[in-house]
């Protein structure tokens, strides 16, 4: 990873301001809490990305003051700094000025400590609660006064005057349990806020005492639709970091693998889509197909849906030896098949009437909230991390980056069921061509990563998912963030549904397609 | 990583149980030995027949064990064979909860009011290694260690996530459970379990 500079908390707020203005800086693409211990302090660690020249620059910030930590706000730069600084104040209890929204994001109102501290033992101060969790309309915010001290000011999420009604935890559409309170005026959506932290396992805290290859089982876990492109994230982040050289034959495998995984994604999107909408029938298409994907799977990696496949520097087992056949089988079946998908649900009047037009997300938006994969492209953003930066095999096939211009969610629907034919087309170019070799490199029992810090990123099934690591040199990592493809999302829903109606939240919820265990972590 | 050439002895549930069903149809007789009524035995053959075959699950899924539940209601396992297809979305309407996957510290007031709000007779079924334990997640600080903390659990289905066919085998274990139950003859109604209160928090309780 490319050095990271440091700038002081005063400086920070116009430092950040004079990137976005003069280097184009306009994507946020991570943002971490860090707890450096006693001399390094309570700190943050920004990732930007340029989306017109694709530069990267990272940025550290630190504050000494352990009891009231406060740093600067950047959430009037990118949009998505809000949903970012409300985790981290969340897990390490830095207050961010001038924010206007500092509630905590994943755990409850009534939590006490700050869990991702280094010194801090949550289990300790919090049992398990059963009282119900009440739910704040006001939020706080701090400010700076002219003079430089400090003033506390309450803003109003929902005021008594307005109609809130609430979806979730526990409902159907929100695929998962995500909660949203939405402010209706009749049928239209004013306001919504997204609460989350129903499937927060604090999978970051586990992997600090966890060793490296034990980190993987979790990685698995949060999207649990990605799960080959997520551990592909961390083998290769942790491969990079000790400066490992797969194989091409892992290169291959893994490639096909991830393209499979995408497949299967997005059969399952297109069958939930159909669900939420009312229609049964192309649930059944979905999932008819997906399971011949699921077959292919579980004859080489043993699993059906969580495979633990990738292990650092190779992978667990070599492809079974049905395994090109039952590819080259389903490839020619699937495209056979999927104009069934389109005749019945693509080229449906209701279709149509429930989702063009509808959910709109303009390309500014999508980028100041981060919103890659599916969501970003359909509102005309080439965020495509395999083009943008190549891993695995990408650079040496052909393929096409599925952009579409409207923003809706019936583009957001197609992007997704044009990316099932591209990576059809991937894999029919490298399945022949699998090169003999070992399928795991040999490395010692034991793995230290080298001090320092190390990123990688992949195309996920729904979005740029990323890896950030921070080793101090011993065999557990100091600090693993992962950066969620679905967060953004969610933090976008506000913007996306306003003064649309009701019902269209549950078709956009469909559209948008995240996974809520990744969301939470 | 290199993995080592030595076949380990893998754990696994003893594959005699999974055709053992004689042990619980033994069980029934041995309870009906104790002399039941034949006419109000008689009916509670019919009723628990008739409930046994037509359970109706809640979707409720927080994680990947949810999408294996997906899978089972999909043409390939089609639970509608065992008549499980009827899911609920509104706990009012569901016979069992099928709690599949983790459940955080968080979620655990709401899962047990959605216990709460299901008519009785209720079931629950605890699916995968996180509702069974905590999983590979026993030792996050937000995790509830195994939903038998919370809510009296009937049938426990390992795996991560379970496979159809475990998902099978444990909702036909359940079907057993129900097929045993008296209503009208004999003493074995569904035990009462010690209840953990849940407290709302409302003005009178904040005082």
């Amino acid at each position: 990873m490319e050095e990271i500079q440091v700038i002081e908390p005063v400086a920070l707020h116009g430092e950040m301001l004079k990137l976005r203005k003069e280097k184009q800086m306009d994507y946020l693409v991570s943002l971490v809490g860090m707890d450096w211990g006693d001399e390094g302090g309570l700190g943050v660690v920004y990732l930007l990305r340029s989306t017109l020249t694709g530069e990267n620059v990272s940025i550290k910030t630190a504050t000494k003051d352990r009891v009231a930590p406060e740093l600067p706000t950047v959430s009037d730069i990118w949009k998505i700094a809000d949903f970012y600084e409300r985790e981290v104040f969340d897990f390490y209890g830095i207050v961010f000025i001038n924010h206007p929204d500092m509630r905590r994001l994943y755990l409850r109102n009534d939590w006490v400590g700050y869990p991702f501290r280094k010194d801090d033992d949550p289990e300790k101060e919090n049992p398990l609660n059963m009282t119900n969790e009440s739910t704040d309309d006001t939020t706080p915010e701090i400010e700076f006064n002219p003079d430089g001290t400090i003033k506390k000011q309450e803003n109003v999420i929902f005021d008594d005057r307005e109609y809130v009604v609430n979806i979730g935890p526990q409902h159907p559409s929100t695929h998962g349990v995500m909660r949203f309170r939405v402010s209706l005026e009749g049928e239209t959506i004013k306001k919504i806020d997204p609460l989350c932290g129903y499937i927060f396992r604090a999978i970051e805290k586990m992997d600090e005492s966890l060793t490296y290859p034990q980190t993987l089982a979790l990685v698995d876990r949060m999207d649990y639709l990605s799960a080959h492109q997520n551990r592909h994230a961390l083998c290769m982040c942790i491969e990079k970091a000790m400066g490992v050289e797969v194989s091409p034959r892992v290169q291959y495998i893994r490639t096909i693998m991830d393209e499979l995984q995408r497949i299967d994604s997005h059969l399952l999107f297109y069958a939930c889509l159909a669900m939420d909408l009312g229609g049964l029938t192309p649930f059944f298409y979905g999932f008819r197909d997906r399971e011949k994907i699921l077959d292919i799977f579980e004859e080489t990696c043993g699993g059906r849906l969580i495979m633990n496949y990738n292990t650092i520097g190779g992978v667990q087992a070599d492809i079974h030896p049905n395994f090109v056949k039952r590819v080259k089988e389903f490839i020619p079946y699937l495209r056979g098949v999927i104009h069934e998908y389109h005749d019945i649900f693509t080229n449906n009047v209701i279709v149509r009437e429930r989702l063009v037009g509808v959910g709109l997300l303009s390309r500014e938006d999508a980028i100041s909230y981060g919103c890659t994969g599916g969501t970003g492209r359909a509102s005309g953003w080439a965020c495509d991390v395999r083009k943008r930066m190549p891993y695995g095999l990408y650079d040496k096939v052909d393929f096409k980056e599925i952009v579409y211009k409207e923003g809706d969610s019936f583009a957001r629907y197609m992007v997704r069921m044009d990316e099932i034919m591209e990576s059809m087309k991937i894999i029919e170019q490298l399945i022949d061509n699998i090169p003999e070799g070992p399928y795991q490199t040999k490395m010692k029992p034991i793995i230290r990563v080298p001090e320092g810090t190390y990123s990688a990123f992949v195309e996920s099934s729904r979005g740029e998912f990323g890896v950030f690591l921070e080793s101090h040199g011993d065999k557990t990592p100091y600090r693993l963030h992962y950066r969620s493809t679905g967060l953004p999302l969610v933090a976008a829903i506000d913007t996306i549904c306003r003064d649309t109606k009701i019902a269209d939240l549950i078709a956009i919820n469909g559209s948008i397609d995240y996974v809520v265990p990744d969301i939470d972590r | 990583m290199e993995i080592k050439k030595k076949t380990p002895k893998i754990k696994s549930i003893p594959y005699e149980e999974f055709q053992d069903n004689e042990t619980l149809e033994n069980m029934v007789k041995e309870l009906n030995a104790g002399g039941a009524n034949i006419v109000l035995g008689a009916l509670d053959d019919v009723v628990n027949w008739g409930r046994s075959n037509s359970l109706w699950p809640l979707t409720f899924a927080t994680s990947c064990c949810g999408i294996e539940f997906m899978a089972l209601g999909a043409a390939r396992y089609d639970m509608a064979r065992f008549g499980f297809e009827v899911a609920r979305s509104s706990p009012r309407q569901a016979d069992m909860i099928m709690v599949c996957g983790t459940i955080t510290n968080k979620m655990a007031p709401v899962l047990k009011r959605l216990y709460d709000q299901m008519a009785d007779p209720k079931y629950v079924v605890a699916v995968g290694g996180c509702a069974v334990s905590g999983g590979p997640f026993k030792k996050s600080f937000h995790v509830v260690n195994g939903v038998d903390k919370i809510i009296p659990v009937d049938v426990y289905i390992p795996g991560c996530p379970p496979r159809p066919e475990s998902f099978f085998y444990g909702m036909m274990q359940l079907q057993r459970k129900v097929k045993i139950e008296k209503f009208f003859g004999g003493r074995n109604k569904k035990e009462k379990r010690e209840e953990i209160p849940t407290t709302f928090e409302t003005e009178e309780n904040k005082k």
